[in-house]
């Protein structure tokens, strides 16, 4: 199903996304499944917001605890609450602890961290998230139809896009939103990350990676936001995805996924990348 | 792409494609042979050889070859896990040619067998492998795989499909190839189910066979044989 067709369905799309990817005798199965996503990237957050401790390059490892620690002074517990658990997946990440990709391993905070962040927040139960989920995965796949979701194939824009993108349909229809709201959030989504550099510096997935998913589980939210108040996508959600793929291929191969552009090359980030050669 | 490849695999970090596919590939070739390796030689092609170390692609291939999956904890101390087992790694760089960015060439052996095997990771964990032993076949790691080694004759592939069938085994995909007219063939099907001992006992003693190897599934989450899966019980070297 095209995100133009899930956007058309009568009531919540993630009941068409599960209906048109799984047969009735496997229902349960994929729902206990996704629960069991769903309880690893709890376990996930959990151990990240635990720790400081450095990955290998030191580069990263104590962002998320130090943010969770520090005062909200903006006045706005969400904000910190889905940066905090955004960063304490690509921290675990960066450790190589246990995480979830979603729909990649450099990506995988940006769902916990709007998901999860929102539902603690309003003291959402966790077993209200299995169907935002399903959504999410429908949403990824829908994407992953039109490109390959990876750095490699179409920069940033193509892998902490989709992220983005399945979280902010997650987050709309968590809050009530519908099909047609979900998917306009999710394009909003998407639309505001086309062109994004992939530029990991010393090739390790840490920097711009980490922040990159707390600033990007944030733009979920807001994306959630703007659909469940009634805004959309001017430009038809597939069409956004094309244009998503197009400019990913007009990336140079030094802004995707080389470790050779962006602030990889820096100064400072080719001194790292000698240092750890 | 199902719903659970887009929320998973379910891995440690850092990469899905160049930590959990790296996994996934070594995997794959430990389980063509009959008993653990205890030397391998790993080729680094392309994006594996430039970021393999920033993205732990060398602790996943280690992994992969003493028989963990992409979510085991283990991973991050392979190496050393490698140098206890009495495994020994070496890690090169060369350009493999015309493959995929992500590819690595595995050589293992152990005192009985020796195999070559050739792999891409192509993107969110998906594997392909598509040359064993200089064979030019195709799987994905998604089903369980029959690797078969055959004389090129009439009748070797419809003989080996035949006995699947009996057995009610659905083949999803075959490829198959040889060095020449009438010598040394591989066939690799990709399957819905593990065939019954028996008849993999019973296609391995046909005088057509040279040469077979029952691959698991690698794309689940939790291993099924966490520590070390046994070897596979069935006999012929290559």
């Amino acid at each position: 199903m095209t995100l133009n067709e899930l956007a058309q369905v009568p009531g919540r799309a993630s009941e068409a996304v599960l209906r048109a990817s799984t047969p009735p005798e496997e229902r349960e199965a994929l729902l206990s499944a996704m629960a069991g996503r769903l309880a690893e990237m709890r376990d996930a957050v959990r151990r990240g917001l635990a720790t400081k401790a450095p990955s290998r390059t030191g580069m990263v490892g104590w962002n998320a605890a130090t943010l969770w620690e520090a005062d909200d002074r903006l006045g706005a517990p969400l904000l910190k609450r889905v940066q905090a658990y955004a960063m304490a997946v690509n921290e675990e990440n960066a450790r190589m602890g246990r995480i979830v990709a979603a729909p990649t391993a450099g990506s995988a905070g940006t769902l916990p961290g709007a998901l999860l962040g929102t539902a603690d927040h309003l003291g959402i139960p966790d077993e209200v998230l299995v169907m935002p989920l399903v959504l999410a995965a429908g949403v990824g796949e829908a994407i992953s139809q039109t490109m390959f979701i990876a750095g490699a194939s179409g920069g940033c824009g193509a892998e902490i896009g989709p992220s983005a993108a399945m979280a902010a349909a997650a987050v709309c229809e968590l809050l009530g939103g519908g099909a047609r709201a979900a998917v306009h959030a999710a394009a909003m989504a998407l639309m505001n990350t086309i062109g994004l550099v992939c530029d990991p510096v010393g090739g390790f997935v840490e920097v711009p990676c980490v922040s990159r998913n707390a600033f990007y589980s944030v733009h979920a939210v807001a994306a959630a936001q703007l659909a469940l108040a009634g805004l959309e996508s001017f430009i038809p959600p597939d069409e956004v995805v094309g244009a998503m793929a197009s400019v990913g291929r007009l990336l140079p191969p030094e802004l995707r996924e080389t470790g050779e552009g962006g602030v990889a090359d820096t100064p400072t980030g080719r001194m790292i990348a000698l240092k750890m050669a | 792409m199902g719903l659970l490849d887009v929320i998973g695999p379910v891995m440690v970090g850092p990469s899905s494609s160049h930590t959990a596919g790296a996994c996934r590939l070594a995997l794959l070739a430990r389980n063509t042979l009959l008993t653990p390796p205890t030397r391998a030689t790993l080729t680094l092609h392309g994006s594996f050889a430039k970021t393999a170390k920033g993205h732990g692609t060398d602790r996943a291939l280690a992994a992969g070859l003493l028989g963990f999956f992409p979510d085991d904890p283990r991973i991050p101390e392979a190496l050393t896990l490698a140098e206890r087992a009495g495994l020994e790694l070496e890690f090169r760089s060369r350009d493999l040619g015309d493959v995929h960015p992500n590819t690595v060439q595995l050589e293992l052996e152990n005192a009985s067998e020796r195999v070559s095997v050739l792999g891409s990771s192509v993107g969110g964990g998906l594997v392909r492998v598509v040359r064993v032993n200089g064979f030019e076949i195709l799987f994905s790691g998604a089903y369980h795989t029959l690797l078969v080694g055959h004389t090129d004759q009439p009748g070797a592939i419809a003989t080996v499909a035949r006995i699947l069938a009996d057995d009610g085994v659905n083949i999803a995909t075959l490829h198959c190839a040889r060095r020449q007219r009438g010598g040394a063939a591989m066939m690799s099907l990709e399957i819905d189910r593990r065939p019954a001992q028996f008849v993999l006992d019973y296609l391995s003693q046909l005088r057509v066979v040279s040469w077979l190897r029952m691959l698991p599934e690698v794309m689940q989450t939790a291993a099924p044989t966490p520590a070390a899966p046994s070897p596979q019980e069935v006999p012929h070297d290559p």
